[in-house]
């Protein structure tokens, strides 16, 4: 939790996102984040993001899932209740791989569901500063942390002189809360610079 | 930037010429207007239904399981019948959803959340049918594996019916998450453009608070493709489960190893053409001839004709099969069933699901709405006809003359289905009114590869020679 400054410029084209976000990370100031309507190719490595470890995580689930489900059904049919079936063997591997599958799929799929909500820290209930309404819409966002030591007047510039149609200077919380999305927080500030 | 090329012979995937917000107000606008006469005729008729089969099962939970017309010797009827049709009409939309991108199809980004919503809403309605099928519903958590005071007694784990529970709930379970993950962005969107306090608040819970970041949307994608790649095989799996429930047994008519494939591709067959009848009825009354193309339904009409096909050579093999064996039990039991009482049955699933569809090698045909839109309805009408006959023709003369029997359902058992009707339809007149049924953020994707405007930019690319496309790239980029 803490308030912080952004410089805010919108984009209207991915096109002219990749040379800004080049800019903006070379010329020293601190990118906050871009926030974008949709996955942009290509965005992540030129923010120099990692490649995501979800699917790694994904896979430890679903073994957990393959080990829960042979475990507790060889338990079951081999020590807890044995029972004869037609004289077959108590430890039927064939007989138990739909039942096993299904566990793999099922373990791998809601665990990396939980895994990507953590991670991205959503939630219901969960609220995060929006920076303009339509950077779920047509505007690619990139936001930048300033200080009072920043001129809003040279970094506006800066942004503009990058492509962005619309900068802004706000004042808000980084981080995520609880919170509902009609009401409005009273720290918030927002205020647009003349470039 | 894009250095995807696709060729303007492959038709545009959005019509017309759209920026990204156009596609926004496309889509969200029927959720932020007032809904017409039409939707709330159809939604008021979906909830009667839906009573009308609440009713029935009420009927059938207090008298008992005997007010239905099934008998010792026709165990299962329409009720099991409904059940595998409807886990069937379930199974189109993830292929859509899951096999379609890893495919790299792109045509699935306008249909495949429409597909995803009425899997969901199919597999709901399957699951009453086996529920209420027990009879004593309230024991129904029997089958669930949990320690209890009867041993601990287990659920036999060999059976294919307890494959089922497993099989069905997670496909219930994953399809609502793939479904769930690709929605919370969209709803974001919503959320972002909202006049009203009330629909800001909603779509923020539903959101979960989504902001979009690059990180996000990195994760975003991994889990997307992952949890495509694991429905990949779910899909197959469960409907190869459902033909367990037949197959592992030693009736005459199931006992073949060919029922796993055959039932698959005649789940993605009925499927196609629930989503045929669904998506020709959204795009008009909504306006999304744009996203919706007919390109769209000529793709999803290929994949009928293939899969009534495969359905096709499965129903011969069968009969090929029943001759061959040289079992006179196998031979007796497909002779009743192509002539039989039942002969209606078996006629009526072979013009459905056979030769009708061989229609749909004509292009004109395939681009026709209102012969794909009648298509859609004679196909679904034969694969349930496919379900009944597998499973009454199957049953209704088995080894003992004496214990031959006609079975005919009860309005109770109609009731039920019925009243499945009434669930599928209400849930879905509320998806089309609160839910985007277009992936916004999917279309915006793929816009500016495969929409039209940008097609037409591409056929000046193409009519270049290479040396000429080359020689310009090299100099852009200085």
């Amino acid at each position: 939790m803490a308030i912080k400054k952004f410089a805010v410029a919108c984009y209207d084209d991915e096109e002219v996102l990749f040379p800004a976000v080049k800019k903006v990370r070379n010329s020293g100031y601190k990118l906050h984040d871009v926030y974008t309507p949709f996955p942009v190719h290509g965005l992540d490595g030129a923010l120099g993001l990692k490649e995501t470890d979800l699917h790694v995580a994904g896979f430890i689930y679903g073994i957990a899932g393959t080990c829960t489900a042979v475990g507790f059904m060889s338990w079951i049919f081999m020590s807890d209740w044995p029972v004869n079936f037609g004289g077959k063997p108590h430890f039927s591997l064939p007989a138990f791989i739909p039942i096993t599958f299904e566990l793999t799929v099922l373990f791998a799929a809601v665990g990396m569901v939980l895994t990507f909500c953590y991670l991205n820290q959503i939630m219901p209930g969960v609220k995060k500063h929006v920076f303009h309404p339509r950077q779920s819409d047509d505007l690619f966002v990139v936001a930048l942390e300033i200080n009072e030591q920043v001129s809003e007047q040279e970094v506006t510039d800066f942004l503009k002189s990058t492509g962005a149609v619309e900068t802004s200077i706000q004042i808000a919380e980084s981080e995520w809360w609880y919170g509902r999305f009609d009401k409005d927080e009273p720290y918030q500030q927002y205020k647009t610079v003349n470039g | 930037m894009h250095l995807k090329y696709e060729s303007f012979v492959r038709e545009p995937l959005v019509d017309g010429d759209k920026t990204y917000h156009q596609v926004t107000e496309d889509i969200v606008r029927p959720i932020e207007q007032k809904p017409g006469r039409m939707w709330y005729v159809g939604f008021f008729f979906s909830v009667i239904l839906l009573g009308f089969g609440a009713f029935s099962v009420f009927w059938e939970v207090y008298y008992g399981i005997g007010v239905w017309g099934i008998n010792r010797t026709v165990g299962w009827g329409w009720d099991i019948t409904n059940f595998v049709w409807w886990v069937g009409i379930g199974h189109a939309g993830t292929l859509i959803s899951a096999i379609l991108l890893l495919f790299r199809q792109g045509w699935r980004t306008g249909v495949n959340r429409a597909a995803e919503a009425m899997t969901i809403f199919a597999v709901m309605c399957a699951g009453q049918f086996p529920i209420f099928h027990m009879g004593r519903v309230w024991d129904g958590f029997f089958v669930l594996p949990y320690p209890n005071t009867r041993g601990a007694l287990w659920p036999n784990f060999n059976s294919a019916l307890l494959w089922d529970v497993f099989a069905i709930s997670t496909y219930f379970t994953v399809s609502l998450l793939f479904w769930y993950s690709g929605l919370v962005p969209d709803f974001a969107t919503i959320r972002d453009r909202a006049k009203t306090k009330f629909r800001k608040r909603m779509y923020g819970l539903a959101s979960f608070g989504w902001t979009g970041t690059a990180k996000n949307w990195q994760r975003h994608e991994a889990l997307s493709l992952v949890l495509a790649g694991l429905s990949t095989p779910l899909v197959l799996s469960v409907h190869t489960i459902v033909s367990f429930d037949f197959a592992t047994s030693v009736i005459p008519g199931w006992h073949t190893t060919i029922f796993p494939p055959y039932f698959v591709a005649g789940a993605i067959f009925s499927g196609f053409a629930m989503v045929n009848t669904l998506l020709i009825i959204c795009r008009k009354i909504m306006g999304l001839e744009d996203y919706i193309t007919v390109g769209h339904l000529e793709a999803m009409n290929k994949v009928i004709v293939l899969t009534g096909s495969i359905v096709g050579v499965a129903y011969l093999t069968e009969l090929f099969m029943s001759w061959y064996s040289g079992v006179l039990y196998e031979q007796e039991a497909f002779k009743w069933r192509i002539l039989g009482p039942y002969w209606w049955s078996y006629w009526a699933m072979m013009t459905c699901n056979v030769v009708s569809p061989q229609l749909f090698w004509f292009k004109k045909l395939r681009r026709n709405i209102p012969f794909t839109f009648i298509m859609s309805i004679v196909v679904n009408i034969g694969m349930w006809f496919e379900r009944f006959v597998i499973i009454v023709t199957s049953l209704y003369r088995d080894y003992i003359p004496g214990s031959w029997t006609y079975y005919s359902p009860t309005w109770p058992e109609i009731g039920f289905y019925l009243g499945t009707f009434g669930l599928f339809f209400t849930c879905f007149f509320l998806f089309a009114k609160y839910f985007p049924v277009i992936a916004i953020a999917e279309i915006k994707f793929v816009l500016k590869t495969s929409g039209e405007s940008y097609k037409n930019k591409m056929e000046v690319i193409d009519a270049k020679s290479t040396e000429e496309f080359k020689h310009e790239l090299d100099h852009a980029h200085h």
